[in-house]
């Protein structure tokens, strides 16, 4: 058993920082969220060439081929980056999507654009009820047409399609189809822009059934938390910088307990993110029978986490943190967007009281 | 990564999963619940069997009698011993503590000592590190001991000794150099507690029962060859022996955890609350699932420290995580237990109403000392603060 990664997932790792570092520092980051769509095309066509967009997808489709591991240690370094526009969006969730329940023809379609960099995508999911239950998604299909209101839907204005859960499938929808009004929603996150999707009869392809779409949100939903934990980290080393050189009393102030300890808390919530996320894509990965569990358990355990990590990196850096020039703002406003996304704490820890309360035969995996 | 088992380790775990369940005895149900003085005894021939058969120390190196088992292999050990409700060992701290530290610093003659008696358990260590003025604060320890001839004559006192009323021996952290700065004047004695001198006193804890006790040293003679490691080099022995204690003792909570929180679970579908089950109450639901999945990623937490340990060699500060982590879930479950039972949380094992034969009052309560025991939460976040994020020391 062996918990540690691979002398290549380190390296994958270890490569996608000092890429993000290098393309997009933040001050690029705040350049590009700065624009409509927060997308950027050169940044895309470099991620393009280094692989990126294909990481998890299979090599027929012009992926590279490698695991949800490799997926999710690819978008912690993202998230660590703060990187904008809509990569999240199109790779690990439309292409995770596109991969569960498509078929061969509409993965050539579709999914082979996104690993080779001629297309975008992003996927509405949410109505006005705002639920993540899949039961609650009330548009459907009339003759091969949507009518209905979308909301929530990052990067959105990016996408070359929008995948679209309905309740009789799951459908792709041009950018350019007729009847469909994409409106900006003025949200918190700059780098992560949200949008309403209107569908006003508007053509729509079916691209497969509902069926495979609860493994492919739990795909998305751990690829959120190690980006979570990517933000986390930042957050951490940030903060623990600024306590090895801000004076006060005459003394640095990260050799006072009440900010040593808050520091050493952070440490220990982003580790522990960390364990979960890596573990729930392993699991994913290994289809062990616990993988759902892990996911919401990994998702609950981040929501809460990135917050209060986000609440303790401002409060050490006092008058400072709250400043819009310092960065931790950008980080806590992405935390807040993805603390709600896929479901909040409150709503996996109910997904796990049903799996282990309600079903009583589920159990994790013990060694 | 590669969270299946190794075939070495499948094969470690399929052996000893059988010779567990040829050989966790079958009466431990009668004792289990006895006075630690009646089963005393029977954890003492538990441990000698597993000796015999060479599980009792499985991570010693093979020469001196255990397996050299990998850190996996140590978590699927406890583990399996968790699953098979075995009994524990009689010998706890000679196994998990004092025994690696004679093994890493120990004369060879003081090997050949005391590691034979330490596997049989022959012989039962305990520590004498804490003294009532020196808690998190060890290296201001004041019980001291000065050589006269041949001998180290040690006066002083400690607390908090498990194990002290079985105790024959003790690894005693004395003074021997009062002129030097604190951790630097530190000594290891091996001390027969029969010497004449000794005094041992059971210490009733907030619990109601004495797992721990005082010892009073008042003119102790102890060989100088009973020395461990080097004379003012103590404070490096005793800081190795308190790395196997954050390092091993996380590893075999974490079924015990389980069964609690699956125990609770099974306990919420059949208590009432507002006139439902407390299953069917959605603070109850959110408050079992969080600790639910607060048990499995305290797993993780631990399967990603030993796979780090390995590939570095020596037990980290990261280990600190761990401790906090493990010791206030402890106390948050214990809380959940509390919230979902109501009146019947407080009832003791000897009361007709009480629960689970009084398990979750006790458990409240002795959880207190979870974030105490082994480095205080505060001193945990001590350690993260200075050693692992490099920050100023605060003290």
């Amino acid at each position: 058993m062996e918990f540690g990664l691979s002398e290549s997932q380190q390296f994958l790792k270890d490569h996608a920082r000092k890429f993000f570092a290098g393309e997009c520092p933040m001050h690029e980051v705040r350049r590009i969220m700065g624009t409509d769509t927060a997308y950027d095309a050169t940044l895309w066509s470099k991620m393009v060439a280094q692989g990126y967009t294909g990481i998890t997808f299979p090599e027929e489709y012009g992926g590279v081929g490698f695991g949800k591991v490799e997926l999710i240690l690819l978008v912690e370094e993202a998230g660590r980056a703060l990187l904008p526009g809509p990569f999240f969006s199109t790779v690990a969730l439309a292409g995770s999507v596109l991969n569960a329940v498509a078929g061969t023809e509409q993965k050539k379609r579709y999914l082979a654009p996104i690993c080779v960099g001629g297309a975008r995508s992003a996927v509405a999911i949410l109505e006005a009820g705002a639920s993540w239950n899949l039961a609650d998604v009330h548009i459907a299909s009339a003759n091969g047409k949507l009518t209905g209101e979308k909301l929530f839907v990052p990067d959105a204005a990016a996408a070359d399609f929008i995948i679209v859960v309905a309740r009789d499938g799951v459908f792709a929808v041009e950018a350019k189809a007729p009847g469909l009004a994409i409106r900006p929603m003025e949200a918190m996150d700059p780098t992560r822009k949200l949008y309403s999707v209107r569908l006003n009869s508007t053509p729509a392809e079916k691209i497969g059934d509902t069926g495979g779409l609860a493994r492919a949100f739990d795909v998305a939903a751990a690829a959120l938390v190690a980006e979570m934990v990517g933000g986390m980290q930042r957050t951490l080393d940030m903060t623990v910088e600024y306590a090895k050189t801000r004076k006060q009393f005459g003394k640095l102030i990260g050799m006072f307990q009440a900010v040593q300890h808050q520091c050493a808390d952070m440490y220990l919530e982003t580790e522990s993110a960390r364990s979960a996320a890596y573990y729930a894509a392993w699991a994913l990965e290994e289809n062990a029978p616990d993988a759902a569990v892990a996911v919401s358990i990994a998702k609950m355990y981040a929501s809460d986490a990135a917050r209060t990590v986000g609440n303790r990196g401002i409060q050490i850096h006092g008058g400072m943190g709250f400043t819009w020039e310092n960065d931790l703002h950008l980080y806590y406003r992405r935390a807040k967007t993805s603390e709600t996304a896929f479901g909040d704490s409150i709503f996996h820890r109910e997904r796990i009281a049903r799996l282990v309360i309600d079903g009583s035969a589920v159990s994790v995996q013990r060694a | 990564m590669d969270l299946n088992l190794t075939a070495e380790e499948s094969v470690f775990r399929d052996e000893l999963r059988a010779w567990l369940e040829v050989n966790v005895p079958k009466d431990w149900a009668e004792w289990r619940e006895k006075p630690l003085e009646e089963a005393f005894p029977h954890m003492r021939a538990w441990q000698r069997k597993l000796h015999e058969d060479r599980w009792a120390a499985v991570s010693w190196p093979k020469e001196y009698g255990g397996r050299s088992a990998t850190l996996m292999q140590q978590a699927i050990f406890w583990e399996e011993m968790a699953r098979a409700e075995a009994p524990p060992m009689a010998n706890a701290l000679g196994l998990g503590l004092i025994g690696p530290t004679i093994i890493a610093y120990g004369s060879d003659a003081q090997k050949k000592r005391f590691i034979p008696k330490i596997l049989s358990a022959e012989e039962i260590w305990c520590q004498g590190f804490s003294e009532p003025n020196a808690g998190s604060d060890l290296a201001g320890l004041q019980t001291e001991a000065r050589l006269d001839g041949d001998d180290y004559v040690v006066n002083g006192q400690k607390v908090w000794t498990s194990f002290g009323i079985f105790g024959n021996w003790c690894e005693l952290v004395v003074r021997t150099d009062p002129n030097v700065p604190k951790h630097k004047g530190l000594t290891v004695l091996l001390v027969d507690m029969s010497s004449p001198g000794v005094d041992v006193r059971p210490l009733r804890q907030m619990t109601g029962e004495s797992e721990f006790c005082e010892l009073f040293f008042r003119d102790v003679r102890v060989p100088a060859e009973n020395v461990l490691g080097q004379v003012n080099d103590g404070w490096n022995v005793a800081v190795s022996t308190l790395m196997y204690e954050r390092g091993s003792y996380g590893a075999r909570l974490h079924l015990l955890f389980k069964r609690n929180i699956e125990r609770l679970i099974a306990l919420s579908r059949m208590i009432q609350r507002n006139g439902h089950p407390a299953a069917d109450d959605p603070l109850i639901r959110q408050k079992l699932a969080q600790c639910f999945g607060e048990i499995e990623i305290m797993r993780w937490n631990q399967l990603r420290a030993f796979s780090r340990i390995t590939s570095t060699g020596v037990p980290g500060p990261e280990g600190s995580i761990l401790k906090i982590f493990w010791s206030e879930l402890n106390q948050r479950v214990q809380q959940v237990a509390q919230e979902m039972l109501g009146p019947y949380g407080q009832l003791a094992g000897g009361d007709r109403h009480a629960v689970d034969n009084g398990v979750w009052s006790y458990g409240y309560l002795r959880t207190r000392g979870n974030t105490i025991e082994a480095g205080t939460s505060e001193v945990q976040r001590n350690i993260i603060g200075h050693f692992v994020l490099g920050l100023p020391r605060s003290y």
